[in-house]
């Protein structure tokens, strides 16, 4: 059967996993394909398996069960064929869409990342054709899809890493690299890799003897043709193929592209109450963008269930854990896991088994076919029991994957969790050298000697549990700290909410309406009022953060308070930390700004077109995008500049039509569905003309009047206008990181905004466990994002606050008092705070805080008199590792 | 360099250099078997003294990885 998964490039069996990271990663029986289920034959599968995993007298049930609330998170459809028709697609077999190209390019992929064209040879010119299916009336997509021109960027450059000599050209209409420094993979692609970018449309790709031939018109009008050898079609984002039944079940509403409909102040929720969405489904989005609605929606929907937290949670019991003494007899038990053939087709795992059986104080050892099933787990059991083992060596796969689930076995068995070591010889051994078997054994008992050489020095370690006190602190007081208060005393947490201002609000109150046309005075109004209604809400306003110390769960705060000319200071204990400081306008100096009257920002002239004058707006209006951004003065795109000129554009052009409204651009970034007010904008009547970062427009004054100069692409010459207005795009910088930066140990990118743990799978956490982002403090973004990021923050910050406590690992610093000398070197190396000097018989020692430390060891490898120790990674236990690698000769053969 | 078989001990950061090791294998990178590792929660850990015994175990060169 077609595999699916691989866009059709492959064949698969009827039983197989759709990819390796597939959750959960258990095979299945597609229905479609089964010889049993649709012709009652085979069942070969039945006897086979020797887990007898397989039971065909399983029936599909209807099962009901009574919510509190749907995230409804189906994701996003594909493009018809008939559009990818217009492009050759179907036609000649080497025009593929950029999923068939990922597919392809992937070193896990069907042709383990060897790109070919139907002729066998490897592309030399590679074309990549954006907007295929988005921006395009032609197929009902109005709308930009938004992470096309990322991808497309990726795979050029994997295209390029796998041959430098191919020539990779991207034709597009505007660069939408709008994400948190995403412009600087377009920079790599271009300066590094050098991947050509092209303005142009592409009209006809047609087949060229045993190439394509592509036609297209660049910005002077001209016509030009090119070959290349592949095509690749940059394919949008479309609404799931099943969306009107969804949305029919569910009772809710869908907008005209078919995606769920919702509002920009609550972004997530349907037309239905108790029904919200995350992901693809509420408009096309990238990862992090999915990521962080996936905890905002969750965050929600604890809102509306806070009453039954906690009312079906179940708790595990665990038999008294044994008590294990340095004077106890070591009793290893070895484990050889076959990995089905995963490790067995390489490594001789019996010779392995038996080789550890030769060891000293190996108890027990044996060979298992999967170690990790649920069948071996109570064997794992039995035999720890009947043996008395009292440490556990597993050698099988990562324990990067698997020492929790060996961990919770030794746990059931009643021993201490960390009496356990892992080997891979799996990962690191048959996977990377299944050509040399002989090889692979040799090395998997290498390291066997080495695991068990470590277990014997192996000994209990206490599991910290440290309580959590409850309540949040709340850094800025703007849409999005606002938000995420709400968000956490709907969830039923307190939280302290501190504002530097003498008012709520921040930014908010200078944005006067939305592309949309939506009014934010209202929400300010609703946000301020409720915020300040809120029993669970402590609002302080005039108010900054003095310090913070602690750690996750166990934060203390000054907050200093300015009142009149009088300074106080409050003191608060609080479990996490919110971070929602915000931005502001960046004020450039560049392009008159600040020297002529008539040279004025996109926030100036939005409140001039809120104020008084609502009646009147300028004749002639010149806008310059990426007035600051960029390049000029900040190494970003600002990612809101762009709608907010369409707005203001719309605004002027509703007020005065006859208005003459020209944007000077880089590449137009009305990504998503303000594609639509883009192109109103032009059909209004406002012109949009594009300038070269190398030729940029210029701006002077001559008497009273400003004069803006700028190269015209369509006219081909240079144009001089005299308008009644300039208007400067000029971007987002963030607010007094810098400060926060410090006093958290919270890092910062380049830019100054802060760096998330990780930029997909954890984009509102900072790398300090116990503080949370969001806002135009981790990147610029437009209002509806801010608040999806606020209720994600508050959703990830009630974790620790619902679980009341959080648990350690068990592998931290232990400091020995007796050598400790006080010099407060690992204090200051700590990168996490871990470490505090006390005081202890009127001398200074060093103490670890066990939530704060992440375990590095850096500590105790600097540690002048050998003072520091890291649990788990004890200095005996790695010594007696290097000495089993010293083994390897006498014990070969 | 058919005979040339050294013996090499790597130390692996568990976040990034065992993960990239881990990576290798789900990608059957493949490479020779030459290295044996001691996973470390970071090199931070890596306390000179390991890099010397590992010499004076035989080890004909050490590969930090982190």
């Amino acid at each position: 059967m077609t595999d699916e998964y691989n866009e059709g490039l492959s064949i698969t069996r009827p039983i197989h996993i759709d990819y390796p990271q597939a959750v959960p990663a258990t095979y299945y029986i597609d229905p479609s394909a089964c010889l049993y289920l649709q012709h009652e034959t085979c069942q070969i599968c039945v006897p086979v398996c020797q887990s007898k995993a397989i039971d065909f007298s399983q029936k599909a049930v209807e099962k009901e069960y009574a919510i509190g609330a749907v995230i409804m998170s189906p994701g996003f459809g594909k493009i018809s064929e008939d559009t990818l028709a217009q492009y050759g697609y179907g036609k000649h077999p080497d025009v593929v869409t950029s999923l068939e190209f990922e597919r392809m390019s992937n070193a896990s992929g069907p042709f383990e990342g060897q790109v070919t064209c139907s002729d066998n040879s490897h592309p030399r010119r590679l074309a990549f054709i954006q907007c295929v299916g988005s921006r395009d009336l032609g197929c009902d997509n109005g709308y930009c899809s938004s992470v096309c021109c990322m991808y497309a960027i990726k795979e050029a450059m994997v295209a390029k890493e796998h041959d430098p000599e191919c020539d990779v050209t991207i034709f597009y209409m505007d660069i939408r690299t709008q994400g948190k420094d995403f412009d600087k993979a377009r920079t790599r692609a271009e300066e590094q890799y050098g991947v050509k970018f092209v303005r142009a449309k592409v009209a006809d790709v047609m087949p060229w003897g045993k190439d394509l031939k592509l036609t297209y018109a660049t910005m002077d009008n001209t016509h030009r043709f090119e070959t290349f050898d592949m095509v690749v079609l940059s394919v949008g984002l479309e609404s799931p193929k099943d969306a009107g039944t969804l949305a029919e079940i569910g009772g809710f509403g869908l907008n005209k592209y078919d995606f769920a409909q919702t509002e920009t102040f609550a972004p997530l929720q349907t037309s239905r109450a108790g029904v919200l969405v995350a992901g693809a489904f509420q408009g096309p989005k990238d990862i992090p963008e999915s990521a962080t609605q996936s905890s905002a929606a969750a965050s929600l929907a604890a809102g509306f269930m806070r009453e039954q937290r906690n009312a079906a949670t179940i708790t595990k019991e665990y038999p008294q854990e044994q008590e294990v003494t340095a004077e106890d007899e070591v009793r290893i038990g070895v484990f050889v896991c076959h990995c089905g053939i995963n490790i067995s087709s390489t490594v001789d795992v019996e010779k392995v088994a038996k080789y550890a059986g030769t060891m000293e104080n190996v108890a027990y050892y044996s060979e298992t076919l999967y170690a990790c099933s649920q069948d071996a787990q109570e064997v794992i059991k039995e035999k720890i029991k009947e043996h008395k083992l009292n440490r556990l060596v597993m050698s099988a796969c990562s324990p990067r994957t698997h020492e929790p689930l060996f961990q919770e076995t030794l746990k059931d068995a009643g021993l201490n969790r960390s009496l356990f070591e892992m080997v891979n010889i799996r990962d690191h051994c048959s996977w990377v050298h299944a050509q040399e078997p002989e090889e692979a054994t040799a090395k998997s008992m290498d390291l066997v000697r080495m695991g068990v050489a470590k277990a014997r020095h192996i000994t209990p370690l206490p599991e910290y549990t440290v309580p959590v006190t409850s309540g949040a602190l709340i850094v800025g007081a703007g849409v999005a700290g606002m938000t995420a208060a709400l968000n956490l005393a709907n969830q039923g947490f307190d939280c302290h909410l501190i504002e530097r201002q003498a008012k709520p609000g921040g930014n908010l109150a200078h944005i006067k309406t939305t592309i949309w046309g939506d009014d934010p005075a209202i929400l300010l109004q609703d946000l301020t009022a409720q915020v300040k209604k809120n029993k669970r809400i402590s609002l302080h306003t005039n108010t900054e953060l003095a310090t913070t110390s602690g750690f996750i769960g166990n934060f203390s705060s000054v907050l200093a308070t300015k009142a009149g000319k009088k300074n106080s200071e409050k003191i608060i204990d609080h479990g996490v930390i919110i971070l929602a400081t915000g931005g502001k306008e960046h004020r450039t100096k560049n392009f008159m700004l600040g020297e002529a009257k008539k040279v004025v920002t996109q926030l100036d002239l939005e409140a001039k077109l809120a104020g008084k004058g609502t009646k009147s707006a300028p004749d002639s209006v010149v806008m310059i995008q990426c007035a600051g951004s960029r390049g000029d003065d900040l190494g970003y795109c600002s990612k809101v500049c762009c709608n907010q000129a369409v707005k203001n554009a719309l605004k002027i052009k509703e007020i005065n039509p006859k208005s003459q409204v020209i944007v000077l651009y880089r590449d137009m970034r009305t990504y998503g569905y303000a594609e639509d007010a883009y192109r109103q904008a032009r059909l209004q009547g406002v012109i949009f003309i594009p300038y070269e970062v190398a030729d940029k427009p210029k701006v002077h004054k001559e008497g009273k009047s400003v004069v803006v100069s700028f190269f015209d692409p369509i006219l081909q010459e240079k144009v001089t206008l005299n308008p009644e207005m300039v208007v400067l795009s000029v971007g987002v910088v963030p607010e007094g990181t810098e400060a926060l930066s410090k006093l958290l140990k919270a890092p910062l990118t380049a830019d100054d905004f802060y760096l998330e743990a990780h930029v997909k799978l954890r984009p509102v956490e900072l790398s300090v466990d116990g503080v949370y982002v969001c806002g135009l403090a981790h990147s610029p973004k437009p209002l509806e994002e801010t608040i999806v990021q606020a209720q994600a923050a508050a959703g990830k910050a009630a974790i620790p606050l619902a679980k009341g406590s959080v648990t350690v690992a068990p592998i931290v610093s232990i400091i020995d008092k007796e050598k400790c000398i006080g010099c407060g070197i690992c204090e200051a190396i700590c990168p996490f705070k871990a470490i505090k000097m006390v005081k202890m018989d009127k001398k200074k020692k060093a103490e670890t805080i066990a939530a704060s430390c992440k375990c590095c060891g850096i500590c105790s490898s600097r540690c002048p008199t050998f003072a520091i120790d890291m649990g788990g990674f004890t200095q005996d236990q790695i010594f007696a590792q290097i000495a089993a690698f010293g083994a390897i000769e006498e014990d070969k053969k | 360099m058919s005979g040339f078989n050294p013996k090499i001990l790597g130390f692996l950061c568990n976040w990034c250099c065992y993960a990239a090791a881990d990576a290798a294998g789900v990608a059957r990178y493949q490479y020779p078997p030459n290295l044996r590792t001691i996973r470390v929660m970071c090199t931070g850990r890596i306390d000179p003294t390991f890099i010397l015994r590992g010499f004076a175990e035989g080890a004909a060169g050490i590969f930090t990885g982190g």
